[in-house]
């Protein structure tokens, strides 16, 4: 275990750093001298490239963060996704702030992100995932400030083009938040200080959970061409999605890397397809259970599911050797059973008048406006936030696991960090074919444990 | 709530009388599926809505006190729970519409009924599903789950309104909760605050109301029909008003009932109020936000009522926008 040790502790020397980047502590060490694409109280032009509808909350909430900002240009592979989007964002500005981009800086097709965010001083990056390694490549060449969505690729090629990116980005003293908004939630922030304080000794163990109904399917549509049918039904095809163990049980895998300060050694696990298999439903699994084991020998339980009708929860815990911590109470308890802290939100009931406001666990500041708020009070106080490193290492972390329940073989960090998988292609355009194609029957193949290689 | 498969076929023999509006209680079945809405006869009559400025914790808008005139109806016994709710959800029992519906007060085509979307996340926060009530529905999702229900069975349901809900939580009764005045004894009737730990808990597991029914204080709040207007009571002064019903202009403020289990004691009295707000939307992360999804409002579910007299077609829409 010995000559880990090193690597271990840049790891955890790393992922507690983020922590105090989000808390703000880090922004007031960097001098303004050395500040680059900063803006003290210029007007910043903003750019949104990918219009869904999350994208269009993200660019609202830019716009709320700073008011001295200006949305100039708009991009997506979909010219309707784009006209919808605006409006969106109007109608949500109405009588409050003017929203007007031109036409001509509606963008849309394969490359319209360059022409967006050449524009612009801070981009928002909210494509599918996919897409994202290239993105968050060309608006840090060009010196760009980025708020970019998890995860950050598909694949480790895409993965470690987003850690090259990422340590350019740091060089160039650029802002990069990514949408991992846990860490910028306080009930997080709280647990997380309280663990690093030791109140649960040191962690040993833990689960984390995305299990749902599952999310939109988006049918065929007859003249569609098969690249415009995956790109409409995204979720469903590994290139672009990467399956819902790495598009959204990324939020949880995640917590589990930051409050343990490292990333997994190794990852096994299972996985397929039971509920949600029809022809719309592409070539992802419906559930996925992983055993990630860490430097420490602890063993963090990842389980997703996307199936109607079962159990539901969406959580991390962690057990330690002191005690153990449950997330979504937000609550420290010691080996006994009894509680050491519970999170309290700062609002309560006791108002003299009639109010929807109600003392809840959920009510506290919204993570995902928070988010935006540090990214644009970075920018002008000359900050440098640098979220992608610990974004690409935890978006690896969900790859992994999914390589080990689509192979049923262990996986390594390294293995996975060195793989060549790459499931994105580097060009493509509305005439080439998707990566993946359906059979005559419209099926597609679908990864089979002891078959499929990693 | 665990009616053996013989209790259901037993009891689902008397769906027939409620064609012909037999007065008394029954069990909605939803077709293809083993889960039922018990739902409870209130024969109508007057009532004095809203509390007196002298009941500790009286708001504002709880006053003056007024005479309503409730026409008979049938109410919920419980809380339409998650098992129930993601059918509507799921709209997967849709084509197991028998062809022949059990009642006749509605025809409308089922998969003409708008579908609520799948929540992003998980909006039971994992305090459970099997028997637990739903939360987290707008109050347009809520609507239409009365419609889709309508179309599956053939019998007219809507949300009550604020006047129909508060006479049947009060059943009868004019102290601050249908069980006296004080909150003390709330634990036997009601989650709040005080004894939820944190979650909604099962529907039916504390004592019901006078009338039989169950977490008319506490656990979820619930959904009305009205638009939440504080002063509303000024216009009912002194006379006696009959099924009044504020129709809503728009999408906030609406009236919101019954307390949560998040809430204080003075939230659970009968006559305590509570509006909608577009801030139960805040943490949607999407723009244009859920239509279907307050991601902010773990405390809110709904029960539903079917009124003896059943509206013309045209009225019934009217209920269900």
């Amino acid at each position: 275990m010995k000559f880990k040790q090193n690597n271990l502790l840049s790891r955890r020397n790393f992922v507690k750093s983020t922590t105090l980047a989000t808390t703000g502590i880090l922004s007031a060490t960097i001098p303004v001298a050395a500040m680059a694409n900063v803006n003290g109280d210029k007007k910043l032009k903003l750019a949104l490239v990918g219009c869904g509808g999350r994208g269009t909350g993200a660019i609202v909430q830019a716009l709320q963060a700073d008011e001295n900002t200006e949305l100039v240009a708009m991009a997506d592979a979909f010219q309707d996704r784009v006209e919808k989007s605006l409006k969106a964002i109007q109608e949500h500005f109405d009588g409050v702030k003017k929203i007007k981009v031109k036409p001509k800086n509606l963008f849309s097709g394969f490359d319209a992100y360059k022409k967006a965010i050449d524009m612009a001083d801070v981009v928002i990056l909210t494509t599918p995932p996919g897409f994202r390694p290239y993105h968050f490549e060309y608006a840090i060449q060009n010196g760009k400030h980025v708020f970019m969505e998890k995860p950050v690729a598909t694949d480790p090629v895409g993965v470690r083009k987003v850690l090259d990116v990422a340590r350019m980005a740091k060089e160039k003293k650029l802002n990069v938040v990514v949408g991992l908004q846990r860490h910028y939630q306080k009930k997080y922030i709280d647990i997380l200080e309280r663990v690093n304080d030791g109140q649960i000794g040191k962690i040993t163990g833990g689960q984390v959970y995305w299990n749902s109904r599952g999310v939109w399917v988006r049918a065929r549509e007859s003249k569609q061409t098969e690249m415009e049918y995956q790109m409409r039904n995204w979720y469903y095809f590994n290139w672009l999605c990467g399956d819902h163990i790495l598009e959204q049980h990324i939020h949880n895998i995640d917590v589990a890397n930051w409050f343990i300060g490292d990333y997994p050694a190794k990852a096994q696990g299972m996985g397929g397809r039971q509920v949600r298999n029809g022809k719309d439903h592409g070539e992802i699994f419906d559930h996925h259970f992983v055993e990630f084991t860490y430097n420490t020998g602890a063993v963090i339980s990842s389980q997703c599911r996307h199936q109607p009708g079962c159990m539901s929860r969406v959580d991390e815990s962690f057990q330690g050797t002191k005690g153990s911590a449950n997330m979504r109470y937000g609550e420290l308890i010691d080996l006994d059973g009894n509680a050491i802290h519970k999170y309290r939100s700062g609002k309560s009931t006791k108002s003299s008048k009639p109010s929807s406001s109600v003392a809840n666990p959920l009510n506290e500041p919204n993570p995902y406006q928070v988010e935006h708020d540090k990214l644009f009070a970075s920018i002008r106080n000359g900050g440098v936030i640098s979220d992608a490193e610990n974004g690409a290492k935890s978006t690896l972390t969900a790859i992994m696991g999914r390589m080990a329940t689509y192979s049923g073989k262990e996986i390594t960090w390294e293995q996975a960090l060195n793989s060549n998988l790459q499931l994105m292609p580097e060009n493509i355009d509305w005439n080439s074919n998707p990566p993946t194609m359906p059979d005559s029957k419209g099926l597609y193949s679908i990864p089979t444990p002891g078959i499929t290689t990693f | 709530m665990n009616f053996s498969i013989v209790n259901i076929l037993f009891l689902s023999i008397f769906i027939g009388f409620i064609a012909d509006n037999s007065e008394v209680d029954y069990l909605q079945i939803i077709p293809g599926t083993v889960e039922k809405v018990e739902m409870i006869y209130l024969p109508g009559g007057t009532f004095t809505m809203g509390s007196p400025k002298s009941e500790k914790n009286h708001f504002g808008d709880e006053g003056p006190q007024h005479e309503i005139e409730i026409a008979p109806f049938w109410i919920g016994k419980y809380e339409i729970t998650w098992d129930i709710y993601e059918l509507f959800i799921a709209r997967e029992i849709d084509s197991k519409k028998p062809t022949e519906v059990l009642g006749d007060e509605v025809s409308i085509e089922v998969d003409a009924v708008s579908g609520a979307t799948q929540p992003y996340t998980d909006m039971s926060f994992g305090m459970g599903i099997d028997g637990y009530p739903a939360i987290c529905m707008t109050q347009l999702s809520a609507v239409k789950f009365c419609e889709w229900l309508s179309a599956m069975t053939g019998n007219f349901y809507r949300l009550p309104t604020e006047a129909e809900w508060e006479f049947a939580c009060r059943a009868g009764t004019k102290t601050a909760y249908s069980f006296g005045d004080d909150p003390a004894d709330l634990d036997l009737y009601a989650w709040y605050e005080g004894n939820s730990k944190g979650a909604y808990q099962k529907v039916g597991k504390k004592k019901p109301n006078p009338w039989g029914l169950f977490d008319m204080h506490g656990n979820v709040s619930e959904w009305t029909l009205d638009q939440y207007i504080p002063t509303v009571y000024n216009k009912r002064k002194r006379k006696t008003v009959s099924n009044p019903r504020v129709i809503p202009k728009k999408t906030y403020p609406r009236a919101v009932r019954g307390g949560a289990w998040t809430d204080q004691p003075s939230r659970l009295r009968s006559a305590s109020r509570r509006p909608s707000s577009k801030q139960w939307k805040k943490r949607d992360p999407q723009i244009p936000k859920s239509l279907w999804w307050h991601t902010d409002a773990p405390f809110v579910g709904f029960r539903i009522v079917r009124p003896l007299n059943t509206p013309t077609v045209e009225e019934q829409k009217t209920y269900w926008n």
